[in-house]
């Protein structure tokens, strides 16, 4: 029973919680740097990482922070391991660096990693608490990849830099481009409705 | 000619939210009504203007003095929380009919991640200090603009016949594309 729940709390960040296509949380960096699978991946990474060693922070301090400073002391734990981040970052991976920009910053600000910290962590044991946070990091992974990799084989006809379309492909250059980027999310987000919506369906129709 | 440029760079060129894609939250929350999203939009532009003002005196005065650049980060959201906090407390006792006007939205812009992207960005380009008060203004009125031209089709989108699995968030995004594909006809304004 225990292992069931703990698999739960891990999967439920890839379907009914989806931060990005259920929650719609976390829409700058899944809209700015999802160009191609790489960036993708890396903003998701970067995002996991500081998800995961803040909510192992405030899970940590919780008891002793005053109620109502905590959400500006949760914020600074967040701004210091996206500092952590994003000089590990130019020091190790110069290239993702440079192509996500001022966007590793701004994980300083994605509701995601302060919303799992209110929503769960302050409520939830620390094990829960990590495993929440490492599902729903993931879960924000995927979806980075999944727009990614449309935008990325439908702007330029490759995947991860390689060519997979065939020369007759003409790339759509409006795909990598900011409307793009407004389109594929709003599709995609219809789709995972559609099909949330088929599964609810077929359960009513199980009962 | 400079200072015009980087009004209307940061205005209509590089819309904050239809090019740089920060302040989605509040754009996708906060647009269902004309007069809400333009209340949304000057309480941003306010906040805005003073947060570049003054993250330009820490990062000029402070942070490159004392040579700790590394503290950026957590500088500005400090200076950002405090400074909301500020405003809120300010408007309430000098104007509370404004402070009415804008109600909750106020402390939400603490975690507006465009408010936090005008420090950043006026840091990086090395604007003086004119220079980063236009900016910050400007790119204020540029959310502003974006988000009440968003409320304005809503509100027609919400007595149209969407299917399904589009309502909500879904249409608002592919309704923000065509916004976007709009603005980029600016982007020939500025060649050089």
């Amino acid at each position: 029973m225990a292992d069931k729940s703990i698999l739960a709390e891990f999967t439920k960040g890839f379907g009914k919680e989806n931060p990005t296509f259920v929650q719609v949380l976390g829409m700058c960096p899944t809209l700015a740097v999802t160009s191609s699978v790489a960036n993708g991946l890396g903003m998701g990474l970067a995002t996991l990482f500081v998800l995961f060693f803040s909510v192992l922070m405030t899970a940590l301090i919780k008891k002793v922070v005053p109620d109502g400073v905590r959400i500006a002391v949760y914020t600074v734990v967040i701004a210091t391991f996206v500092t952590i981040a994003d000089l590990f970052m130019r020091a190790y991976v110069p290239p993702l660096s440079k192509a996500l920009g001022p966007y590793v910053p701004l994980i300083v600000v994605n509701c995601i990693i302060l919303g799992r910290i209110e929503a769960f962590t302050t409520k939830n044991p620390i094990g829960a608490s990590l495993v929440d946070a490492l599902g729903m990091g993931a879960g924000f992974t995927t979806s980075l990849l999944v727009i990614g990799a449309v935008r990325e084989i439908l702007g330029s006809g490759q995947l991860l830099g390689h060519q997979i379309l065939g020369p007759g492909f003409h790339p759509l250059l409006v795909m990598i481009l900011p409307p793009g980027a407004f389109l594929t999310l709003g599709i995609l987000m219809a789709v995972f409705n559609a099909v949330k919506n088929r599964e609810t369906v077929v359960v009513v129709g199980g009962n | 000619m400079s200072i015009l440029l980087i009004a209307i760079a940061a205005v209509v060129v590089n819309n904050f939210v239809l090019t740089y894609f920060v302040g989605i939250c509040p754009f996708i929350g906060v647009s269902k009504k004309i007069d809400a999203a333009l209340s949304m939009g000057i309480a941003v532009t306010f906040v805005m203007t003073l947060t570049s003002i003054v993250t330009w005196f820490i990062t000029d005065l402070i942070l490159v003095r004392l040579n700790m650049p590394y503290l950026e980060y957590v500088a500005y959201i400090v200076v950002i929380a405090a400074l909301v906090q500020l405003v809120e407390m300010f408007i309430k006792k000098t104007s509370p009919a404004l402070y009415k006007a804008l109600g909750i939205y106020l402390p939400l812009i603490t975690t507006n991640c465009a408010v936090l992207f005008v420090a950043l960005l006026q840091a990086m380009r090395n604007y003086n200090f004119i220079q980063a008060t236009v900016f910050g203004f400007s790119a204020g009125v540029g959310f502003a603009v974006a988000i009440v031209i968003m409320a304005g089709i809503r509100e027609q989108i919400e007595i149209a016949d969407v299917p399904k699995p589009f309502r909500g968030a879904a249409i608002t995004l592919i309704t923000a594309s065509i916004l976007a594909l709009a603005f980029m006809g600016f982007s020939g304004l500025i060649a050089a």
